[in-house]
């Protein structure tokens, strides 16, 4: 009995211990999604030129992270959001969640990204959604890989696409998009004609890509074309063992998704400062250019240089399909509930 | 300590913990989300897709438990009547597939399930077995070993054939710890979510699923604030049958040391029995296991150490290095299995007592039936502003996931408590022992066993902890779990095979760790 009290006491000193100085003013916190990434030197960079600490908090892939804030909206976990793309855009300007800032280097940035012209968001990468298809397999069939959206319904590329589901998947939702983009009115045909010709839903990008596509290395799946990104290719040949010569895995360019991602001051932040330096840094050439290695996207300035390997292998898509967010918001769960019903019931 | 100091220490201790960390959160994050403007919730509960979700909920967590008993119940036989070499290293690994993250159990499933058979229903029914036999072998078999083998020895004298014996001595002993068990198990199938995504596919959802959709997708707190409810209700519901049955069950006076109840196996009859029920139990989880392994492996067409290699590189996926999640996972683990044993422990006493509060013995339970994911949104907005804002603090990790070992430590040790035959305490007292030595000299030495049982257990639930961990956890202080999760979302054969070699790490060292604390049982000795 004594020693379970002691582990109380004990418990209750932690408790007080971590509730001191989670607020130094030297420190600015960054909230982001799963995916972000940092180099530790680039890291270093932004926190000896400005004298701050960057903590930054993973909170949850984009869809979590927008709930996240949406939910501490005013009351805020950190000083700046990096992440929410221009799905989420619309329901997380709605939820009054960023105070505006225009920052001066923007200038360097393609304008086409800028969305919120009140710059409550800026623009930091672009990484579209895209159908992958692999080069193998088609090579093996001797078959032509389909170049766009309308010959997946074709009879020679049955039982070929694995799609996320766009209820649980942020890819998943691109590609749906995607579609509604494409065929206006006419999408919900469309994915009838898919689900006769054998598409498969998945929950989530790991299983769909890992699993059921055939181009990942190293997965035992059988179907050659998967919803996924415009930068997996050379990140099949980055992580390939050893490393391939050319990516094993290709681009369907038309059906391209347009993905930006914004960074935003939080309202209520502690350190508003803070946030608007490390907003400039975001689109530092420095952190820009560290940009597609680490997370595997595009760099929102025009002047950010590319490594090879994405120089060599990646698609930036000329024209990708695009949707106003405003319009995604107000028709996103519908349209969720649409796809349910003609794919999986 | 009085006898009424050690009531409200035992009642007040678990109620103060659950009800800040459990019932204000939850209460905050359902207010919030019914309060906003829209139609009354009422569209949510008659929706004909919310009737469809909790039937299947329902059914899938019910088949989920009879199969799960049915797999691990020779395994928990064995365990609970026999000495053999290697005893404690198969209790061990047991519980390696409950502390696995679903998602790589999930991925493992994919890959040895022939197509057509992958997906659906009974992948789902399998893999649930798969997770918790562990909560079945260890519940009921340290229960067995601690039951007196001499009843069933003398209704053998007496003449009662081998199946009357295990109809009507066995059995009925046995009862509380199955309803104990068996209401675990229900809980977790009952919302199970990243099992039903996976493998299932879109046509399945369990009404956790559907409240992830919700909230996180389609941003509705509304419906999922009404769905949890539905949720709760139900939970609420199971939980006071199975604590009510595990009571009534109860069969006083018939505990002793495992040091008498194992026996050695002898005969050619018996050692068939242990060999089919281990040889069938190893099959069962070491084909998924093995998976793992081999995937770990397997780099640029052939096999290699590449993956684990790479455990050793600072990485920007994690901020850190990937070993340094096991020493997180382990920090983590300790600290909340020392929460949970001090607070679950207290509960249990209270519970087990003969006035003993039902209300208290619900309440431990049902954290494990309420939704991951509104506790998880519940704790941003209930611990946001100071004097509490809890939110970037590293103690969280650990309270987050006691709240998952804390129904775990008590459904453990409440069926050996309750055993303790009353007039061996009323013996003590009669001989002039005080309350608190009657709890030191005869309580404590009973429980003793369940104790590093559950201590073990809840070390192993905080290891495997995924759900709250990543929500709270600081990236720079990835847990195993977390980390495998981090590289599993990365393309590229090197971040897949680290996954798996993570995850293998996550394997070794829960056996290690379970074996250690078990080994600190022996070593204190003299309990028995």
């Amino acid at each position: 009995m004594r020693a379970a009290l002691c582990l109380l006491v004990a418990c209750a000193a932690l408790a007080a211990a971590g509730c001191g100085g989670s607020d130094a003013p030297s420190e600015v916190v960054l909230v982001t999604h799963d995916s972000f990434a940092i180099s530790p030197d680039v890291k270093k960079a932004f926190e000896e030129e400005s004298g701050l600490t960057l903590e930054i908090l993973k909170a949850g892939d984009a869809g979590e992270l927008v709930t996240r804030s949406l939910l501490a909206a005013g009351n805020p976990e950190g000083d700046l959001l990096f992440g929410v793309d221009n799905n989420l855009l619309a329901r997380a300007l709605a939820g009054d969640v960023f105070e505006p800032y225009e920052s001066p280097a923007l200038a360097s940035v393609d304008p086409a990204l800028v969305l919120d012209a009140k710059h409550r968001v800026t623009p930091i990468d672009r990484g579209d959604v895209c159908l992958n298809y692999d080069k193998a397999w088609y090579a093996d069939h001797d078959l032509a890989p389909p170049r766009n959206l309308v010959q997946l319904t074709l009879p020679r590329y049955r039982d070929q696409l694995v799609v996320e589901n766009p209820a649980t998947s942020t890819p998943g939702l691109a590609f749906m998009l995607a579609t509604i983009a494409e065929f206006g009115e006419k999408w919900q045909g469309y994915w009838r004609k898919l689900r006769a010709n054998g598409v498969l839903a998945v929950d989530g990008w790991e299983d769909a890509y890992y699993s059921r596509f055939s181009g990942a290395a190293g997965s035992k799946g059988t179907r050659p074309v998967v919803v996924s990104y415009a930068s997996s290719p050379p990140a099949e040949v980055i992580f390939g063992k050893p490393r391939p010569s050319t990516a094993p895995t290709g681009v369907v360019e038309s059906s391209c998704f347009r993905q930006i991602e914004f960074a935003g001051g939080l309202r209520g932040a502690k350190h508003v400062e803070g946030a608007h330096e490390l907003v400039d840094f975001l689109l530092s050439k420095r952190f820009q250019e560290d940009i597609p290695l680490q997370m595997f996207v595009f760099p929102a300035r025009t002047d950010a240089a590319l490594p090879p390997e994405f120089e060599q292998f990646a698609v930036v898509p000329e024209h990708p399909l695009d949707l106003p967010p405003h319009e995604i918001d107000q028709n996103r769960e519908s349209w969720v509930d649409q796809w349910t019903d003609i794919v999986v019931r | 300590m009085s006898a009424r100091t050690w009531r409200l220490v035992t009642y007040g201790v678990p109620l103060a913990f659950l009800g800040l960390f459990f019932l204000y959160p939850l209460l905050a994050i359902l207010d919030r989300g019914l309060r906003g403007d829209g139609d009354p919730p009422l569209d949510v509960l008659t929706d004909p897709l919310t009737r469809e979700v909790v039937w299947f909920t329902v059914w899938q967590a019910l088949a989920s438990t009879v199969l799960t008993i049915a797999v691990a119940t020779p395994a928990a036989y064995v365990l609970g009547r026999y000495r053999f070499r290697g005893r404690s290293l198969v209790s061990a690994i047991v519980v390696v597939p409950f502390v696995l993250p679903t998602v790589v159990v999930a991925l493992a499933f994919v890959a040895i399930l022939p197509g057509g058979l992958d997906r659906g229903w009974a992948p789902i029914l399998v893999a649930h077995a798969f997770f918790n036999v562990a909560v079945v072998v260890r519940i009921v078999g340290t229960f067995w070993a601690s039951l007196d083998p001499r009843v069933s020895e003398a209704a053998a004298t007496l003449g009662a054939s081998p199946g009357a014996r295990a109809r009507e001595v066995t059995a009925p002993l046995l009862a509380p710890a199955l309803a104990a068990a068996a209401a675990i198990v229900f809980l977790f199938s009952f919302t199970s979510f990243g099992v039903v995504l996976i493998l299932g596919g879109p046509r399945y959802a369990t009404i956790e699923a559907e409240i992830y959709t919700q909230a996180v997708r389609l941003f509705d707190l509304r419906a999922a604030a009404v769905l949890s409810i539905v949720q709760l209700v139900c939970v609420v519901a199971v939980v006071w049958v199975a604590t009510r049955l595990e009571r009534r069950l109860t069969v006083t006076g018939t505990l002793r040391a495992e040091r008498d109840t194992l026996r050695p196996v002898r005969g050619r009859r018996e050692k068939l029995v242990v060999g089919l029920s281990l040889g069938g139990l190893g099959l069962f989880l070491g084909l998924p296991l093995a998976v793992l392994v081999e995937r770990s492996l397997a780099v640029g067409g052939g096999h290699e150490l590449d993956a684990y290699e790479a455990l050793t590189d600072q990485t920007s996926v994690l901020l850190a290095a990937p070993w340094e999640a096991i020493v997180n996972s382990i920090v983590y683990a300790t600290a909340a299995a020392a929460i949970a044993v001090v607070v679950g422990g207290l509960a249990a006493f209270a519970v087990a007592d003969a006035r003993g509060s039902r209300l208290l013995d619900a309440l431990v339970l049902i954290p494990l039936g309420a939704s991951a994911v509104m506790l998880g949104l519940g704790f941003l907005i209930a611990f946001d502003t100071a004097p509490i804002d809890f939110r970037a603090a590293p103690w969280i990790v650990p309270v987050a996931q006691a709240l998952v070992a804390i129904p775990f430590v008590v459904r453990i040790m409440v069926p050996t408590l309750r055993s303790i035959d009353p007039r061996l305490r009323d013996a003590a007292a009669l001989l002039g022992a005080s309350p608190s030595r009657v709890r030191r000299e005869i309580d404590l030495p009973i429980v003793a066993r369940g104790l590093t049982v559950a201590a073990g257990f809840a070390f192993a639930i905080s290891l495997g902890e995924f759900g709250a961990t990543v929500f709270l956890a600081r990236p720079d202080r990835p847990t195993l779990p977390v980390a495998i999760f981090r590289f599993l979302g990365r393309p590229g054969e090197l971040n897949l095979a680290t996954a798996y070699a993570l995850a293998v790490v996550l394997m070794a060292v829960t056996v290690v760790s379970i074996l250690l604390v078990e080994r600190l049982r022996l070593r204190r000795g003299g309990w028995f």
